[in-house]
């Protein structure tokens, strides 16, 4: 079928001669415009693929808040209810659903696709961990204004959303990639995302006063705590700015080394 | 442009577990040399597990080679794997990385992360699909084209930014004709106007004699011939291929039939036989008259193809290459 013979072609060789000169490389994809592509098509997925999902995070949250208020009177364990179910929306979408997507993503070769195209590979991984931050805003907003109207707690300060949702979305879904990237096999990753996202709910939605020193210790570890903590004191009458600018910071640097550790997980994982 | 010299890739042993048997180590490359020429169209024949992929993976960076050397265009790909993606575009076999994405954000998104500024990967983006015919259905999430919509929509988003190689993984996988057509128009034009090189793996028998300037025929990781198909087939010049389909059962009471069973490749009631013309003239006039013939319910004549190339090469795969 086709026509044209090799040899009457422009620049064709006709001997293996000339081809010793290195032929002038095809332009890279730089840092911000491939970090803005990626996170374009990642979030354009969640109109075919993830609004269902969005509205299951949603209405778990929403659930375990209309059950805890059978439990919770109000006051400070009402307060980290509200917190960490909002957070918990957070929890679910990034590091659950961010770590079966790599993790699938990684098992079916469609790393492949990225690892052909001259990306930097900080970009794919932040550009899709953004993405999935980005979906969980609607489903925590929702949940938090549900949450303080169920609970009776002020509105006032919820505008401190707009930094919580980004910094623990960056560790939670940071935490998703990696383990996504690292896990052998998909399966393994789909567990480990849900094990992340059962963590968060239970320690970051039951009040931590009633538990037991070993599970408060676990509960220091988690990275969402963090956020469920910076949220939860904003609803006093007089927040302690400097103690949730402490714990955002904290979800800020998990955010950044967890971050690293998904590009170079990304990095192993598409050059075998 | 692409030198290959002595490519190895080895997987190792799978030990056995509970209810698994291990698999022993693999060669999957083994000591491959390939010279492509600029302009070409360059295929990689073989059945499945001949090791074609394998090889392609290590040519676009995607898989060190335990040893040898891979260089394109002057650069050494084994020692600068990501120097890869700014030569060729690469048309893997899985599309999941872009499945979700409508055709037409599919291809801009490649475009840009090959390098392109938004508005040329835009522009380069409406010029592919219109090509290509994929303009009606751009607005349309891969996932749910048919298999052949998909792949033409990925072999748009792998045209999108200019490559002097393309490495094409079976492209026409599951495509109706006029899919395959708009295909190799595609690689004719940017061949004819820009001399791009096209490296095409496939199995497909008819498209490699049709499509390839030169084809390597692969087996068991060995490059076991490698030439023009219209040269291999010379190879196999003084055979002749003759298929006979029996109605029921083969008429083994005629002695002629019963003489030629010991040289027939027998799958259910076909018998297939290579032989020189003249042996093959009396086979045909022996099952067409007398009682032979009210026993035989089909037969065919043919000049050797690639895959008789391949059986008398060796090859050890009897069945695998695809006739279609």
């Amino acid at each position: 079928m086709s026509v044209v013979p090799a040899d009457v072609l422009p620049g064709a060789l006709g001997a293996e001669g000339g081809e010793r000169r290195a032929a002038e490389l095809g332009p890279r994809a730089r840092m911000w415009p491939a970090l803005v592509a990626v996170y374009r098509a990642q979030l354009s997925r969640a109109r075919v693929a993830r609004i269902p999902l969005l509205f299951v995070a949603t209405f778990q949250s929403i659930g375990i808040m209309v059950l805890m208020r059978g439990v919770v009177d109000g006051g400070g364990e009402a307060e980290s209810v509200v917190a960490g179910s909002s957070v918990l929306v957070v929890a679910f979408v990034a590091l659950n659903l961010l770590a079966q997507y790599f993790g699938q993503l990684r098992a079916s070769g469609g790393l492949d696709h990225y690892a052909t195209l001259p990306v930097p590979p900080a970009a794919v991984v932040l550009g899709a961990a953004g993405a999935y931050a980005s979906f969980t805003v609607p489903g925590t907003v929702v949940t938090a204004v549900f949450g303080c109207v169920l609970f009776g707690l002020p509105l006032a300060h919820l505008w401190v959303l707009a930094a919580v949702i980004p910094l623990a979305g960056a560790a939670l879904s940071g935490l998703g990639a990696a383990l996504g990237l690292l896990a052998p096999r998909p399966e393994l990753a789909t567990l480990l995302g849900q094990l992340g996202m059962s963590a968060a709910l239970l320690l970051g939605v039951l009040p931590a006063d009633r538990m037991p020193e070993i599970v408060r210790l676990a509960r220091d570890l988690l990275p969402s705590t963090y956020g469920v903590e910076a949220f939860a004191r904003t609803f006093g009458g007089d927040p302690d700015w400097a103690f949730v600018a402490g714990d955002l910071a904290v979800c800020a640097g998990v955010g950044v080394v967890s971050l690293a550790v998904a590009t170079w997980a990304y990095r192993r994982a598409a050059v075998r | 442009m692409c030198a290959v010299r002595g490519l190895t890739k080895t997987y190792p042993a799978v030990r056995g577990r509970r209810g698994a048997p291990g698999t022993p180590a693999v060669r999957a490359t083994d000591d491959v040399r390939l010279d492509i020429r600029r302009g070409e169209i360059f295929g990689l024949l073989g059945p499945n597990g001949a090791g074609k992929s394998t090889l392609v993976r290590q040519l676009t960076g995607l898989m060190r080679p335990d040893a040898g050397r891979v260089e394109i265009l002057g650069h050494d790909i084994v020692r600068h794997p990501e120097r890869a993606a700014r030569i060729l575009a690469y048309l893997g076999q899985e599309s999941s990385a872009l499945d979700e994405l409508t055709v037409s954000l599919a291809a801009e998104t490649t475009g840009r992360l090959r390098g392109l500024e938004g508005r040329q990967a835009r522009d380069e983006k409406d010029a592919v699909l219109e090509e290509l015919g994929l303009t009606a259905i751009a607005g349309r999430p891969l996932k749910k084209l048919s298999g052949g919509q998909r792949r033409l929509a990925c072999f748009a988003a792998a045209l999108v930014g200019e490559r002097p190689l393309l490495v094409l993984d079976e492209p026409t996988t599951g495509m109706d004709p006029v899919a395959r057509r708009a295909v190799w128009a595609a690689v004719d034009r940017r061949r004819a106007e820009r001399g791009t090189t096209v490296l095409l793996v496939t199995h497909n028998v008819i498209e490699a004699e049709t499509v390839l300037d030169r084809v390597a025929v692969l087996d068991q990781g060995r490059v076991i011939a490698c030439d023009t198909p219209a040269g291999l087939k010379e190879q196999v010049a003084g055979e002749v291929r003759v298929e006979l389909v029996w109605r029921e059962n083969a008429p083994l009471h005629v002695p002629e039939v019963t003489a030629l069973r010991e040289r027939a490749v027998e799958a259910g009631r076909r018998w297939t036989l290579r032989l020189a013309p003249e042996e093959a003239r009396a086979v045909v006039a022996t099952v067409t008259g007398g009682s032979a013939f009210a026993a035989l319910d089909d037969f065919t004549l043919a000049t050797p193809s690639l895959e008789d190339v391949y059986l008398a090469l060796g090859g050890a795969a009897q069945q695998g290459l695809v006739k279609a």
